[in-house]
């Protein structure tokens, strides 16, 4: 049995919804984006020509999320099924779009270049508690122009899992859903085993941008899959009440999901977000609140009422360094991210109200996320008796019997997650000897190791060049000479 | 055809196949090959294989025991078929392990017994709650050359003072080694007391009790 956590009464789950359909007629929602527009009003929705707000009748909004698929998957880079989008499915992935990363000598939060994204893929990669990985940080070392693309194309180089990335404007999107096509085989092939997922934001409250409308329908119509990140901050651009956020986010979705459904029915969207309350005292949006997970739990429970997958950004930390908050932010609300059963919970490794990364804490924080998979993993029967077949004629009444029984043996790998050498479960005289290092250095430890034994995975070498020839064209249009040298490629970086 | 028979000795420790290990020790009679060479040419192969992967973090306490445990029966197959040959499997030496009186804790006690009689010692267990006449009297009985005494708490720590210092007014402590163990005893501590060591783990138990019997 998956243990679950659950906020709302059913009766709550149907006010929101109810309240949210209210929303959607009145006060409306601000769509700033001319097709989209003209999408809902051919189904029926009215549109103020002048404010460009939508009133959409709760009609639109039964039959569009109708049409949402249930469940559908990320592949990796074989065409294995590797992360379920669907059900109580739970996922991590290292969050997105960082502009700096924490250096763990200097303790400086250093602007984010290509070796910073790459360090934290080849980590990401060699951690299995992230099913996926993602555009983790931005890289300012490339034009703002090709950013978007950069960051998949790298993720695509160096990675073989399925990807959480996100474009911040049309033109981009189409560049980056072409990248997945020139890999995948083309563009039935992509949308047959999708590989990446994008995230798309409307502004609160109840904006949908020119831009994230786009998106929507550029990757509907590719059938690539989209994930709303709607971010409601209760007491600012959205109401101070859990319950009034988690009804606004609602609204959101389902405002994101009729645009895009009525793009194309039937293609993957999921229901996600980024959801904070507004700290009162900095003005500031704390990821590692309570109130935070509360929120994200929540909606994620009027998900998967309409039955949609779901995404949320937990397991991140507003703390500056990988401290003692950065743990027990991160751990206590990737913990509540994998009772609530959502799909996709992005914003492990980040730092600083989702700003910063660090490769080492996506080392502590995969032990995080592993405490939280054995939770759901639940209490389990693997033996015929429960205990009474421990116990044979060989149990003489001492301590350590039961570490003598084969059954041990099979099964404490089941029962026991075994953490990694970042938990430190020594004697205080081992500990010393080992040179007394706290759980920053320990993980800084294994950042090394991974980087060193990290490999570049195997390309398809035909798609690998034809993958690199888009890229550097993009570089070459936004007036670039070479894009920044990578190591372990055999492809040359000069534009040629 | 016996180097294959060895490595399976040898994975048969490794995996904690206890069945297997007796067949294989079964079938070494069989064939004649030498019961001395079976044990240091198969089975102590694998524990010393499962003993280093567990120094490196890569194998477990049940993989560690379980591994002992085989071995143990193994040797318990070949010993009586080396009396038959009139000899003795020469063992690194007599140990009597125990846990101090007033203390009833034992596990890992009872795994440093299963590690060093893996190893190739020949182990006597007292058990928990041993005054100190009774350990002393059975090192004596069986010329032990090591005493390894565990306590859990720090209460009944100092029992294994009582002992060492008992050992000395005998006159004893030219013979017998003494290890104390135990999860509040630390270097200090064995210095403190004049034991001739402590070790941090099974593992660590067995190199200390190579190394008082002069055989690292």
């Amino acid at each position: 049995m998956q243990p679950k956590l659950t906020l709302l009464t059913n009766d709550l789950i149907e006010r929101i919804l109810d309240e949210a359909h209210q929303l959607l007629l009145k006060p409306g929602v601000k769509v700033n984006n001319r097709k989209a527009r003209e999408l809902l009003a051919s189904a029926g929705a009215q549109v103020d020509a002048e404010t460009n707000v939508v009133h959409i009748p709760a009609q639109i909004v039964h039959e569009t999320t109708a049409s949402v698929p249930n469940e559908f998957y990320l592949y990796d880079s074989d065409g294995n099924p590797a992360v379920k989008y669907g059900g109580d499915a739970v996922h991590f992935d290292p969050g997105s779009s960082g502009i700096a990363m924490l250096n763990p000598e200097t303790l400086e939060h250093e602007t984010t270049e290509t070796s910073h994204l790459l360090k934290l893929i080849k980590v990401a990669e060699q951690l299995p508690q992230y099913d996926a990985q993602s555009t983790a940080v931005i890289c300012h070392d490339v034009p703002q122009q090709i950013q978007d693309s950069y960051h998949l194309y790298l993720a695509l180089l160096y990675s073989k899992k399925p990807i959480v990335t996100g474009a911040f404007t049309n033109k981009t999107v189409n560049e980056m859903i072409e990248m997945l096509a020139i890999l995948a085989g083309g563009r039935d092939a992509a949308r047959e085993k999708p590989r990446a997922i994008f995230d798309v934001c409307p502004a609160p409250p109840l904006i949908w941008s020119d831009f994230a409308s786009g998106n929507l329908i550029a990757l509907a119509r590719a059938g690539i899959p989209a994930e709303i990140v709607s971010v409601p901050l209760a007491g600012a651009a959205a109401p101070v009440t859990l319950l009034g956020a988690v009804t606004q986010h609602t609204a959101e979705c389902l405002a994101g999901i009729a645009i895009h459904q009525l793009a194309q029915a039937g293609s993957p969207i999921v229901w996600g977000g980024a959801a904070a309350i507004f700290d009162m005292k900095k003005g500031a949006t704390p990821m590692g609140a309570v109130e935070t997970a509360m929120l994200d739990c929540s909606y994620a429970q009027v998900a998967k009422t309409l039955n949609i997958p779901t995404h949320t950004y937990l397991g991140a930390t507003d703390s500056k360094l990988v401290d003692a908050q950065a743990g027990l932010e991160s751990g206590i609300t990737a913990m509540i991210g994998a009772l609530s059963g959502i799909n996709m919970i992005s914003g492990s490794g980040m730092l600083d109200f989702l700003s910063c990364h660090s490769a080492e804490k996506l080392i502590i924080d995969a032990e995080g996320i592993a405490m939280a998979k054995r939770m759901i993993a639940g209490v389990q029967l693997h033996t015929e008796t429960l205990a009474t077949g421990f116990y044979d004629d060989n149990i003489n009444f001492k301590g350590g019997d039961f570490l003598k029984q084969k059954i041990t043996m099979q099964l404490f790998r089941k029962e026991q997650h075994l953490p990694s050498a970042v938990i430190d479960r020594d004697s205080m005289h081992n500990w010393k000897q080992a040179g007394s290092l706290d759980a920053f250095a320990r993980a800084k430890a294994i950042v090394n190791e991974l980087l060193a034994s990290y490999s570049r995975p195997q390309l398809d070498e035909t798609a690998e060049q034809a993958l690199h020839a888009f890229m550097l064209t993009l570089a070459r249009n936004a007036g670039m000479d070479a894009l920044p040298a990578l190591e372990d490629t055999t492809t040359a970086n000069a534009i040629g | 055809m016996s180097e294959e028979l060895y490595e399976q000795m040898a994975q048969s420790i490794i995996e904690g196949e206890k069945e297997i290990a007796v067949e294989l020790a079964t079938k070494a009679i069989e064939l004649n090959i030498h019961p001395l060479d079976a044990i240091a040419k198969g089975f102590v192969v694998g524990v010393n294989y499962i003993g280093d992967q567990f120094g490196k973090g890569e194998a477990f306490l049940p993989e560690l025991v379980m591994a002992g445990e085989a071995m143990k029966a193994a040797v318990g197959v070949l010993e009586p078929e080396l009396l038959k040959l009139g000899e003795a499997r020469e063992t690194l030496g007599r140990v009597v392990l125990a846990t101090v009186e007033g203390d009833i804790h034992e596990i890992g006690k009872t795994l440093v017994g299963t590690m060093l009689s893996a190893s190739g010692f020949e182990v006597t267990d007292l058990g928990v709650d041993q005054p100190a006449e009774k350990i002393i009297g059975k090192a004596i009985e069986i010329d032990a050359q090591i005493i390894g005494m565990s306590a859990l708490l720090t209460t009944t720590m100092i029992r294994q003072r009582e002992v060492i210092e008992e050992l000395d007014k005998e006159g004893l402590r030219s013979r017998i080694k003494v290890m104390v163990g135990g999860a509040p005893i630390t270097k200090s501590w064995a210095e403190k007391i004049n034991a001739d060591g402590t070790a941090e783990d099974a593992m660590g138990a067995v190199q200390l009790a190579k190394k008082l019997v002069g055989k690292e």
